[in-house]
C-alpha cells in the first residue's frame, strides 16, 4: 500500500484550533486513586502525547475527555472558549471499531448516518483516499489487514471534522513498519487539530508529539517534557530522539 | 458435493440397516415394514401426502413468520424499555416453564380444528428461542461500538444507536434463534395435529395408525422429515446469503 502522494490529493481542512481545559480530575476505582485533583490543558491546535505506564489512568483520564465518563471518575472539563466539549470531539481506539455490516465508505460516514444527516460522499471518498483506501472503498472491513483498517478508521475520525481529536493507543496494535507509516500519515493529516493520543511507547510519543506529557506515580501526576526540535513525524533514529528516549526511560523507572 | 456423497452413502446404510433388521428380525409388517414397502406406499399415498404435506407446511410456515415477528418485537422492547424488561421478562421465562403440549388441547378447545391451533402451537414453541436469542445479541453489542456512537452524537439518541448499530450487531444471535426456530417449528405444529385435526401429516400419521397402515404412517414420516430438514436448510442459506459479514455461521458439513 503505497503512502498518497501529496501534490496529487487535496488536503484536508481543518477546523477552528480549539484549546481544551480539565481541572481536578478524579478517579477512584476499586477503592484505589487513580489520580485527584489532575489538571491537564491541551494547547490549541498542537499535538500532545501523553505517555505513561499500562494501568496508570490514561485511558481513563482520555475517556474523561472524551464525555465517556467511566464510573468513578469526576472533573470539571472546557473548551479553550469556556463551553461544553461535547459534540467537538473525535475519538479513536485501539480497535478500529469498524462496523462489519458496513462497507468501508458506510463505515467512514458512520456519525452523519448516527445524526440523521445526509452523508457527504464526495468527501469521504476525498478522506479514503488521502489515506489510501480509494480502491477498497466499497471493501467489507473484514478483506482488509489491520493496517488498512486502522487506516479506515483514520478517514472515518478525519470525517467527523472536529477541532478535537483524542486517540487511545491507536497504533499499538500493528506491525512495526505499518505502525511507522501510519504515524506519518497521522501526523500529516491531524496538523493544525489539537490532539491528544495516549501510549504506552515512548517512541511513539517522541515520533508524533509537539508536545509530550508523561504520567505516572499513584496518585499519578502530570509532567510535561521539554519540547523537541523539528517537527513530527521524527525519525526514531535522529540523536535528540534517542536522548529524549532515555531521558524519559529513566524518568518512568524513578517513579 | 463431497457432503451430498457423504449423505448419500449416510441414507444408503440407513435403508440397508433398516431392511436388515426387518428381515433378520422376522418382524412382522405392522411393526417395521420393509423400507421398499414404505417407497410403495409413498407412491400410492403421494397425492393424499402432497396434500396433508401442503397443509403442515403452511401451518410451519405462518407460525415461523408470526413467531418470529412477535419475538423480534419482543426482544426490542426489552432490550429498549426498563418497564418492558419488568413486565415482558417473567412472562417470557412462564412461557418456558409451562410446556407447550400441555396447553396444546386448550389451544384446539380455543381456536378449533383448523390451522389457527396449529399456527399458534409453532408460534409459541419458536417464540422463545426467537426472543432469547435476539434480547442477548441486543444486550451484547460491543462497546467500544457504543462509545464511538456516544462520542458522535451530541445529545443521547437511543433510537438511532439501536437502528444503526444494536440491531444490526444483534443480528447473528437472531440468526442463530432462527435456526433452532425451523428446527423446532414443525415439532409444534405436528403436536397441534395430534391433538386434534382434520388435515396435516401429523393427522395422516395417527389416521393411519389407527388403521394399523404402518407403512403409510412411516411414509408420512418421511416427508415430514424432508420437510423439516428442507426447512431448516432454506433458512440456513437465506440467513447466510443475509449475513455473509458474520463469520461464526456455523458450517452444517464442513466443520472438520
Amino acid at each position: 500500500m503505497p503512502a498518497p502522494t501529496e501534490s496529487a490529493l487535496p488536503s484536508v481542512p481543518a477546523a477552528t484550533p480549539l484549546g481544551v481545559s480539565l481541572r481536578a480530575a478524579r478517579l477512584v476505582y476499586g477503592g484505589l486513586t487513580l489520580f485527584d485533583g489532575l489538571d491537564l490543558d491541551l494547547q490549541a491546535g498542537r499535538f500532545t502525547c501523553l505517555l505513561g505506564p499500562s494501568g496508570i489512568g490514561k485511558s481513563s483520564l482520555l475517556r474523561l475527555l472524551a464525555g465517556l465518563t467511566p464510573p468513578g471518575v469526576s472533573g470539571e472539563l472546557r473548551g479553550g472558549d469556556a463551553r461544553p466539549l461535547a459534540g467537538r470531539v473525535a475519538y479513536m481506539a485501539q480497535q478500529d471499531l469498524l462496523l462489519p455490516w458496513l462497507n468501508v465508505l458506510n463505515n467512514v460516514t458512520l456519525g452523519s448516518r448516527l445524526r440523521g444527516e445526509r452523508a457527504d460522499r464526495p468527501r469521504a471518498l476525498r478522506l479514503l483516499a488521502r489515506v489510501g483506501l480509494a480502491e477498497t472503498a466499497l471493501a467489507r472491513p473484514e478483506t482488509l489487514s489491520g493496517g488498512m483498517r486502522q487506516r479506515a478508521a483514520l478517514a472515518r475520525t478525519l470525517m467527523e471534522d472536529r477541532p478535537v481529536v483524542l486517540m487511545d493507543e491507536p497504533f499499538s496494535g500493528l506491525d512495526a513498519l505499518t505502525r511507522l507509516r501510519l504515524q506519518a500519515l497521522a501526523a500529516e493529516l491531524l496538523d493544525g487539530r489539537t490532539v491528544l493520543l495516549v501510549t504506552h511507547d515512548p517512541l511513539e510519543a517522541l515520533r508524533l508529539g509537539e508536545h509530550i506529557l508523561i504520567m505516572n506515580g499513584r496518585p499519578a501526576t502530570l509532567s510535561g517534557l521539554p519540547d523537541l526540535p523539528g517537527a513530527p513525524p521524527r525519525d526514531p533514529g535522529d540523536p535528540a530522539v534517542q536522548a529524549a528516549y532515555r531521558a524519559i526511560l529513566q524518568r518512568l523507572e524513578a517513579a | 458435493m463431497k457432503s451430498l456423497g457423504r449423505g448419500l452413502v449416510t441414507l444408503a446404510s440407513f435403508l440397508l440397516v433398516w431392511h436388515a433388521v426387518a428381515k433378520l428380525g422376522n418382524l412382522p409388517a405392522y411393526i417395521l415394514p420393509e423400507p421398499w414397502a414404505v417407497a410403495l406406499s409413498l407412491w400410492h399415498h403421494s397425492g393424499a401426502l402432497f396434500h396433508h404435506a401442503g397443509v403442515t407446511a403452511l401451518e410451519i410456515v405462518l407460525g415461523m413468520a408470526l413467531g418470529a415477528l412477535l419475538g423480534c418485537a419482543s426482544a426490542l422492547a426489552l432490550s429498549y424499555s426498563r418497564r418492558a424488561r419488568r413486565w415482558v421478562l417473567p412472562l417470557l421465562i412462564a412461557s418456558q416453564a409451562i410446556p407447550v403440549f400441555a396447553i396444546a388441547p386448550l389451544l384446539v378447545l380455543w381456536l378449533g380444528y383448523g390451522l389457527g391451533s396449529k399456527i399458534a402451537m409453532a408460534t409459541l414453541i419458536i417464540y422463545f428461542p426467537v426472543t432469547a436469542n435476539f434480547y442477548d445479541g441486543l444486550r451484547h453489542t460491543q462497546r467500544g461500538w457504543l462509545d464511538l456512537a456516544r462520542v458522535m452524537l451530541p445529545a443521547p439518541r437511543r433510537w438511532a444507536v439501536l437502528r444503526h448499530i444494536a440491531i444490526p450487531a444483534a443480528l447473528p444471535a437472531l440468526a442463530s434463534g432462527l435456526r433452532v426456530a425451523a428446527a423446532i417449528a414443525p415439532i409444534g405444529a405436528v403436536i397441534g395435529e395430534w391433538v386434534g385435526a382434520s388435515a396435516g401429516l401429523g393427522y395422516l400419521m395417527l389416521h393411519a395408525n389407527s388403521r394399523m397402515q404402518v407403512d403409510l404412517m412411516f411414509a408420512a414420516l418421511l416427508v415430514l422429515a424432508a420437510l423439516a430438514v428442507g426447512l431448516y436448510f432454506l433458512v440456513d442459506a437465506g440467513l447466510r446469503r443475509l449475513l455473509p459479514w458474520h463469520p461464526a455461521a456455523p458450517d452444517s458439513f464442513e466443520s472438520d
